[in-house]
């Protein structure tokens, strides 16, 4: 069971008239992991989602989460799935406790709700109705709802959407403490920053399809070069410099006297560099090393900018 | 909290648990909400007062309060069943309470099963509150009290399926506006307060098929002249109840 994906989606595909929302999707989500699908609004993650929670029929293509058919044995999954939709689901007359307290009603064996309410600072709420809840303790009362039932594995859809610095951070902790527990998460995001300090594992989608998948950290060395830059006289030679780098690297000067070396940067090449500018009587000034960050993967593979 | 708080250990409550708690939270919704109440028990409780203490339209023979009493009765199972549940359900569909509770253990039928249970629960709460009423008004009812239940559960089941179709096809506004609008039509028309046979004679047979005609027509032959049970309005009932139900069941969209 540990090795087994929580989620295995081949070849999804889901129309909406004549849109294709989702063109051929293919996504595995490693258990006790937290995945992040990242990609900008109208990629597909959504629909992809709601299709692994069982809301979407595939039009191709399958979906299995936890080894079974979201819909064809929805009765059996949806006790082991906890689910934060984007937005709504509560009565718009009921209170966050009110609210909470029937979904533990609706399991097995639910959280403490006293302590969850304390947890995720929903205390404050008091007799305050759903509908005049401010966005953020809706946000938060929703995510309460999704856990509350203890589930194997939760889907979150963008759970940090318009949600203050502190609360964002709090939900942040609130995942690391779930997948410390041994809980699978799933959420989706268009914050670069969330998918970069929260997943284990990420997957970029565009128009429908995941494009690049992988560690943050493997996908920053992965899918974009680094770069080093320096300083020094103009109209150094660069042939002679490439010639030092391992190969595939590359080497401009943009500006006369600003050198620009992109390629796989380590502290090997870091060393070429240096002792081949202290051969040729260079100083090499202001050296500085461009770590990639997602934005610049997703910029490279996508041509888009990430955030709407 | 601290560590393995969050450690997994899924599970369903039991199917009964999960009705009965669903079933409360659906009733306490109504209850607390205000235009609900309006349409349920004030408007109801008013007309009774109003009508059978000012003759302010010809009843015929006999004190108003007995012609009456039949027809609010019928009023108070349509503005629950058909109106507040539409309204209601509506705007849960629109809210997305009906999808996240979609994902939840409780099956959907079983939401249904506590939607109609929830209303049953009103219809109970409106009875009582008006028979009392209607009691303290002069009313002495006559009839068989099985098919006043009768009578009284077709009803409901006939008002449920429209209502659950209305809400489960349009928008929410849309639902809103047309609930009352429905509402306040049947209450004019529908027999309820108006006798049937103020109308001219090809309106009437029309405006005697609809349901809340049949149901308060149906009561009011058992309440008011001792019928035992009158099949053509219960037939009536039925065949709404077939039509609503199997279309809302057919044309009812969770999102």
């Amino acid at each position: 069971m540990e090795n087994e994906p929580v989620v295995q989606v081949t070849g999804l595909v889901k129309r909406y008239g004549a849109k294709t929302a989702v063109n051929g999707l293919d996504l595995a989500v490693a258990a006790g992991a937290v995945t992040a699908v990242l990609g900008p609004n109208g990629a597909g993650k959504t629909t992809t989602i709601e299709t692994c929670e069982g809301y979407r029929r595939p039009d191709a293509g399958t979906v299995r989460v936890l080894g079974l058919d979201p819909v064809a044995d929805a009765e059996r999954l949806r006790p082991r799935v906890g689910v934060m939709l984007q937005s709504g689901g509560v009565y718009s007359g009921a209170r966050a406790d009110e609210m909470l307290r029937h979904m533990a009603r609706l399991h097995a064996h639910p959280l403490d709700v006293d302590a969850l309410i304390e947890r995720l600072g929903l205390g404050d709420c008091g007799r305050t109705t759903y509908r005049r809840l401010s966005g953020g303790q809706q946000q938060r009362l929703s995510l309460a709802l999704a856990v509350v039932g203890r589930p194997e594995l939760v889907f979150l859809d963008e759970p940090t959407a318009g949600l203050d610095p502190q609360a964002r951070r709090s939900t942040w902790d609130l995942v690391r403490e779930l997948r410390a527990d041994g809980v699978s998460v799933v959420l989706t995001t268009h914050f670069m920053d969330e998918a970069e300090t929260l997943a284990d594992d990420v997957a970029i989608i565009d128009a429908g399809r995941v494009i690049a998948q992988g560690s943050p950290e493997q996908l920053c060395r992965g899918g974009a070069e680094n770069t080093l830059r320096f300083t020094g006289r103009p109209g150094l030679d660069l042939g002679s410099l490439l010639k030092a780098l391992p190969d595939g690297c590359g080497a401009a000067e943009p500006l006369p006297g600003t050198y620009r070396i992109t390629g796989s940067v380590d502290p090997q090449l870091l060393a070429t560099v240096t002792s081949w500018c202290a051969q040729h009587g260079v100083m090499p000034d202001g050296i500085s090393v461009e770590r990639h960050t997602l934005e610049d993967v997703f910029l490279e593979l996508t041509g888009k900018e990430l955030r709407a | 909290m601290s560590a393995g708080t969050y450690a997994p250990r899924p599970g369903a409550a039991p199917l009964p648990r999960m009705i009965a708690a669903q079933t409360a939270l659906e009733t306490r919704m109504l209850l607390r909400n205000g235009e609900q109440l309006l349409l349920t028990v004030i408007i109801p409780t008013l007309l009774l007062v109003l009508f059978s203490a000012v003759d302010i339209v010809d009843t015929g023979a006999g004190a108003s309060v007995d012609f009456l009493a039949p027809g609010i009765l019928a009023l108070a199972v349509m503005s629950t069943a058909f109106t507040g549940q539409a309204i209601a359900t509506g705007f849960e569909r629109r809210y997305g309470v009906l999808k996240r509770l979609g994902a939840s253990p409780l099956p959907r039928w079983a939401l249904m099963t506590a939607k109609t249970l929830s209303v049953l629960v009103i219809e109970v709460l409106q009875i009582l509150l008006l028979t009392a009423i209607a009691f303290a008004l002069g009313w002495s009812p006559e009839g068989n009290p099985l098919s006043v239940l009768l009578l009284l559960v077709l009803g409901t089941a006939a008002f449920s399926g429209l209502g659950l179709l209305m809400a489960g096809t349009l928008k929410a506004e849309a639902t809103l506006a047309a609930a009352n609008l429905v509402f306040l039509l049947l209450l004019v028309g529908g027999g309820v307060i108006v006798p049937l046979d103020k109308f001219p004679d090809a309106v009437q047979s029309v405006l005697g098929l609809l349901p809340v005609s049949a149901l308060s027509e149906g009561l009011r032959d058992v309440l008011q002249h001792g019928a035992s049970m009158p099949w053509t309005q219960a037939g009536i009932l039925a065949v709404w109840a077939v039509l609503g139900l199997g279309a809302a069941a057919k044309f009812f969209r969770w999102e």
